[in-house]
């Protein structure tokens, strides 16, 4: 069944668009991510305007983040205090991103940014990730009874403006979380993601936070920033295209529901390896296209400067 | 696509010839289009032409609706005539249908650092988003240059100018790609031979509208052509625009855009509460 797009003014099928949405919202239920990092690049790949994709693909991430949040607030893995300073620095960063995202527009170099930053990111944390839980498959064989310390000191508890964060058992400055807000918050304007994938590792290998309320709090922040985003776009541009967030969310919170289900019978670790692979995969396809040449050196790109 | 190798050097010919325009035009976001439905005739002195164009269309509106999957619009008309059918060449016919025109930017992507990055731009005044030529015959062998010049019949014609300083050294390969990449996305399309022509007097052109439409007044126009020479012109516009749904969230969404956002913020919030809800019920029942 093909619809037509108001906003993006292109006729799509929409099974397709529910059956992304389902994919992707499977990923985000099995893995704990928003799944916004597969979103936007599959809606380029199926011819949907990239600012149209980004506008979009961040208010899809509010459906999905909303649905983990509620689950995370019922079984109290949610640092709030932690939350609302990830949320300060969030709103600015989001607010700098739109711009951001404004001027690489204009200047033709929107397309190539995302796709370095998919790229990178993509890539760092995939291998992070896949290193650490080929470490602990390791050792839970070799010693069953090792045991990780809470977390480790770095420079980062050497900082100023030190703050209590109760939930999370920490006493550390404001500084870096606030920093990992902004940093999160402009991604999630120019890469129409909700930021998970970077800020989960960030919470736990930077600021050290226990992996039982990272994922709950970084949905809470999540939630508000893409939210922002979704307003701003809206507001500045006109490019959330809403019949398209209608599609893909009403895939998306059915395939959430059967991946925490199917999460749940698997194992942490393998899961894990999963996530890292794919997120390698996502990023070894976009490395290729940036390397390789591509099939036609000339792009069309709607409007003027 | 079977005429390839036509189009691209019709292309070539017209590139130029549009770079050349630009550079002499003071004011690039005007270029004239001549729109006469009566078209000054070969011969002069001479006020109605011999063979006139009567014409009509299936349909002078399209709607888009949430289903909208492209439409076919039939064009079909006779000619008028107060004497014989003239000896020699047959008559033949051009029919071309054309979004508004819109501004666009053409990219060249070069490698630098190993990466290909755009590099150098184009930037289009207008260029209507879909342009259908359907003809009667072959379009080199029906329409002398000179006519395609005056009326921008051909596909490398569709270009309409050019916007701002051209900052590159030649601007035709970038107004060839863009004329090259609509053509493999199907919103150019060149149809030669579907116009049918009976008897030399009535004829029927059917011209798909893609999906992907955009809104506004479309154009229709019909030649009536002899010698590669243009007879006569009749223009009909077709309205393009959305209704029901469709229509209401563009306009809200350009209209009141706060409220726009807010509404889509609700709906996402409302789905990802009510999933959660929902599932939690049928988990427990």
């Amino acid at each position: 069944m093909q619809i037509y797009l108001p906003i993006a003014e292109v006729s799509v099928n929409a099974f397709t668009l529910v059956g992304l949405g389902g994919i992707v919202g499977l990923m985000s239920g099995l893995f704990g991510v928003g799944g916004g990092f597969l979103i936007t690049p599959l809606l380029f790949f199926i011819g949907i305007p990239p600012a149209i994709a980004v506008a979009t693909g961040a208010n899809q991430v509010v459906a999905s983040s909303v649905s983990g949040v509620l689950a995370h607030m019922k079984r109290k893995s949610v640092d709030f205090r932690m939350g609302w300073v990830l949320l300060a620095g969030g709103l600015v960063g989001s607010w700098l991103g739109v711009a951001i995202f404004n001027i690489l527009q204009n200047m033709g170099q929107l397309d190539l940014v995302v796709q370095l930053c998919y790229v990178v990111f993509l890539g760092l944390i995939g291998m992070m990730m896949l290193q650490e839980s080929l470490r602990t498959l390791r050792r839970s064989k070799t010693n069953p009874t090792y045991r990780k310390r809470l977390h480790q000191h770095n420079w980062i508890h050497r900082l100023p403006a030190k703050m209590k964060f109760r939930a999370s058992g920490l006493y550390i400055s404001v500084f870096p979380p606030l920093l990992l807000g902004v940093a999160v918050g402009v991604l999630a304007a120019i890469m129409g993601v909700g930021g998970g994938f970077i800020m989960v590792p960030a919470m736990i290998y930077l600021l050290g936070m226990p992996t039982k309320v990272v994922v709950g709090t970084s949905l809470f922040q999540i939630t508000f920033v893409t939210a922002f985003t979704t307003l701003m776009h809206a507001v500045s541009y006109n490019t959330v295209d809403i019949m398209l967030a209608v599609l893909l969310i009403l895939g998306g919170v059915v395939g959430a529901q059967f991946g925490t289900t199917l999460g749940a019978k698997l194992r942490a670790e393998q899961l894990r390896i999963l996530l890292a692979l794919l997120v390698l995969l996502v990023c070894g396809k976009l490395a290729l296209d940036l390397f390789l040449t591509p099939d036609d050196l000339y792009e069309i790109v709607a409007g003027i400067n | 696509m079977r005429f390839g190798p036509a189009i691209l050097c019709l292309s070539l010919l017209a590139g130029s010839a549009l770079a050349q325009d630009a550079v002499v035009t003071e004011d690039p976001g005007a270029v004239a289009l001549p729109l006469e439905n009566s078209p000054a005739a070969p011969t002069a002195g001479q006020v109605h032409p011999v063979e006139q164009v009567v014409a009509g269309l299936s349909s002078d509106s399209v709607a888009i609706t949430a289903s909208f999957d492209g439409s076919e619009i039939l064009i079909y008309g006779a000619v008028k005539r107060e004497t014989p059918i003239p000896q020699g060449p047959p008559l033949q016919i051009i029919v071309t249908v054309e979004a508004p025109s819109r501004s666009a930017t053409v990219w060249r992507k070069e490698r630098k650092a190993g990466i290909w990055i755009n590099s150098e731009s184009v930037q289009i005044g207008a260029a209507p988003g879909f342009y259908a030529v359907a003809t009667s015959g072959p379009l080199d062998q029906i329409l002398l240059p000179e006519w395609d010049n005056r009326y921008r019949i051909s596909l490398s014609h569709a270009m309409r100018a050019f916007a701002g300083q051209i900052a590159v050294e030649s601007a035709v390969p970038f107004t060839e790609a863009l004329i090259r990449i609509r053509e493999q996305e199907g919103l150019y399309r060149l149809d030669q031979g579907s116009v049918s022509l009976i008897d030399q007097t009535l004829f029927r052109a059917d011209v798909r509208l893609p999906a992907n439409l955009v809104e506004g007044a479309y154009k229709t126009r019909i030649f009536l052509l002899r010698n590669g020479e243009v007879m006569d012109v009749f223009v009909a516009p077709i309205n393009v625009r959305k209704v029901g749904l469709e229509r209401w969230l563009y306009r809200l969404a350009f209209d009141q855009p706060l409220v726009y956002g807010l509404m889509s913020l609700g709906i996402a919030v409302f789905a990802g509460w009510g999933a959660s809800a929902a599932f939690r019920k049928l988990r427990r029942a």
